[in-house]
């Protein structure tokens, strides 16, 4: 009797809980790496948490952090989806296929996936133009290297990691054409003990600046510790390295965060594909250090910014030649976001293949 | 290829190798007695978080180092309860370790992470490592407590028939072990990229049991592993660096792929994986038999 009571009982109180959530529309998020990493991740969070304030009630927001880019990917992908979940965010490249594997089990639910070009009807990449940050950062790293050596840590080789080789070199390149950069590979996104060895070895090899395209400050810590001068990475890292940090490019993706699931909420989402930079406020500079960069330099940058902006500048102007010596960039063209969402090749000047 | 060139790259060996050593010399004394725990990553992870919010909230770094081995003496002290009073399967135990670790320290360095803190000198842990190591393989070969400790981890039961305290020894084993590796932790978030961030351990955990296997229980083989793993890391980061092309996932699973390698070589020979591994790592104790 007793047991019955309490049956039925629950029954209503599930009920009633449902009941008052009934419109709130339930976001979850895939992070690669920990909320805490101040990179990536922690940007995507800050985004999560801007979408928060921005909708209210109106939302409730989940997150899985710390999901391999593996087969993993597709146990984590399907709980957000399989637990009602309407819209989910997967913030790596690597969840591609996972992505479209869950989606298509879960054709009412709404997936983002960052960073990707495969889509589907309920299925819309995002991604933001890092790659005018680079060419920001290039200019500064080609005014100030004194030894013309920059080493530059690297993640996995995708497009956008080769990309952003590519654009820092051309806009490196362009202002001081004796500079050369040296690539190391570390095949993870995180690790902060493996990203401080290499930056320990490229300094020890005579790099005067440090780029990384990596998750954790370690680099720009080391380069701190040695007395060079480092690029922070996807979220201002200035705290941690004083003097050594010139600048970060932030990712700033709470605006789009909240527009997108706004539509959810509305039921005006579609699939879609949005790759957007420092036009669309996607991108921005840190406050460039003014007891590290001159005045003139800080100048030129924020103007390149502008000039970015307007459309006067593209990070990939002609000619551009790749390693063999190929036009593949006409001279008063600008590469297309075709080939630019496919970049798998150096340009011509930086040493070293790119890893199959 | 210059001097200078050459110092920096064993600079970088050194402190990249060290948080192996010191985690791997404690498991290998654990792993002597006969006992096998898992739950390296996750001491590690909580030892350095201990140290970090320690460091943050005190400024000290002898407060900092306490309260990281404290916390290693607790943890490791709970998995030597339950896998030694409660004989509770050490696989099984270790990965919860390791997964209660990961998750603990993740919780307690949440409001912590991003703290920026002045890191330690890693120089005296690399001597220290060097001292343990030298400690441990003395201790084993030529002191008596030594071959107790061996003892028990060949054949408990003989041991225990000779009046030798088996589950007393392994409790200080596994508290040795436990000790060393959240001093690897400590080493590895106020020495070695002095920062709290999550998982920063980043599977040296694994790395360091892989070592003792490669090893084949030999503190001095344990030295020379851990320098040929670290060196090949960091001499393929030089390689790239200068622009040869090399296959960067293969060092990165090297070390396992040596591992098994070496796990193969010795269990070719019967004889051999005899002489190797303690006979009763992994078989729990019980007094009545």
């Amino acid at each position: 009797m007793i047991r019955k009571i309490l049956t039925i009982l629950s029954f209503f109180t599930i009920i009633s809980v449902s009941a008052l959530h009934a419109d709130q529309k339930k976001i979850g998020f895939i992070y690669i790496g920990p909320p805490g990493d101040h990179g990536w991740t922690y940007m995507h969070d800050q985004g999560r948490i801007y979408m928060e304030n921005a909708l209210g009630d109106s939302i409730s927001t989940t997150y899985i952090e710390n999901v391999p880019e593996n087969a993993d990917a597709v146990r984590a992908i399907r709980k957000l989806a399989a637990s009602g979940h309407d819209l989910i965010f997967t913030t790596s490249f690597n969840y591609m296929d996972q992505t479209l594997e869950v989606a298509e089990e879960f054709p009412d639910v709404k997936f983002e996936h960052a960073t990707g070009f495969k889509r589907m009807d309920n299925v819309s990449t995002y991604s933001a133009r890092f790659y005018e940050g680079r060419t920001i950062i290039g200019h500064i790293a080609g005014k100030m290297t004194k030894t013309n050596t920059i080493g530059y840590i690297v993640s996995f080789p995708i497009p956008e990691v080769i990309r952003g080789i590519n654009a820092f070199y051309l806009a490196a390149a362009k202002v001081n054409p004796d500079v050369k950069i040296k690539i190391i590979w570390n095949y993870s996104w995180y690790d902060p003990g493996k990203e401080a060895d290499a930056a320990n070895t490229l300094i020890n090899q005579g790099a005067d600046i440090i780029v990384q395209h990596t998750d954790s400050y370690a680099p720009c810590q080391a380069a701190e510790k040695a007395g060079v001068l480092a690029f922070g990475q996807a979220s201002n890292q200035e705290a941690f390295c004083p003097n050594a940090h010139m600048t970060s490019i932030e990712d700033i993706w709470g605006p789009y965060y909240a527009a997108k699931a706004q539509a959810v909420v509305d039921g005006t989402w579609g699939s879609e594909d949005t790759w957007q930079g420092f036009k669309d406020g996607m991108v921005e500079m840190s406050p460039y250090n003014t007891k590290l960069l001159p005045l003139d330099l800080i100048l030129e940058a924020k103007n390149m910014e502008t000039a970015i902006e307007n459309g006067t500048l593209h990070s990939f102007e002609g000619p551009i030649y790749n390693q063999a010596g190929e036009l593949v960039v006409k001279e008063g063209e600008v590469a297309d976001d075709g080939m630019l969402a496919g970049m798998m090749f150096y340009v011509q000047g930086i040493d070293g293949e790119v890893p199959q | 290829m210059n001097i200078d060139l050459v110092i920096g790259i064993l600079n970088i060996v050194l402190i990249s190798t060290t948080p192996l050593v010191l985690a791997g010399i404690g498991e290998l004394v654990t792993e002597k007695s006969g006992v096998l725990n898992l739950g390296l990553e996750g001491l590690m992870l909580v030892g350095a978080v201990t140290g970090f919010i320690t460091l943050v909230l005190t400024g000290n770094y002898f407060y900092s180092l306490f309260f990281s081995i404290i916390s290693g003496v607790i943890l490791s002290g709970i998995f030597a309860f339950l896998v030694l009073n409660l004989m509770t399967n050490q696989i099984a135990t270790g990965l919860a370790l390791t997964i209660f670790g990961i998750g603990l320290s993740a919780m307690l360095g949440k409001k912590f992470s991003g703290t920026p803190i002045e890191g330690l000198n890693p120089y005296y842990f690399i001597v220290i490592s060097f001292l343990l190591v030298l400690m441990v393989s003395y201790f084993l070969s030529k002191t008596k407590s030594g071959l107790i400790v061996r003892a028990v981890g060949e054949n408990h039961n003989s041991a225990y028939a000779l009046g030798y305290n088996v589950i007393k020894t392994r409790y200080m084993t596994i508290i040795f072990g436990g000790v060393m590796s959240s001093l690897a932790g400590f080493y590895i978030s106020i020495c070695y990229a002095p920062m709290w961030q999550e998982g920063m351990t980043a599977g040296r955990g694994w790395i360091a049991l892989a070592l003792v296997v490669f090893a084949t229980w030999k503190p001095w083989r344990l030295l020379v592993g851990a320098y040929i793993f670290g060196g090949v890391a960091i001499m393929q980061m030089n390689l790239q660096a200068i622009g040869v092309k090399l296959p960067g996932q293969f060092f990165n699973m090297m070390p396992y792929l040596a591992t098994i390698l070496v796990l193969v070589f010795i269990s070719s020979n019967k004889l051999r994986l005899k002489l190797s591994a303690p006979a009763s790592l992994n078989i729990p104790f019980e007094k009545n038999q």
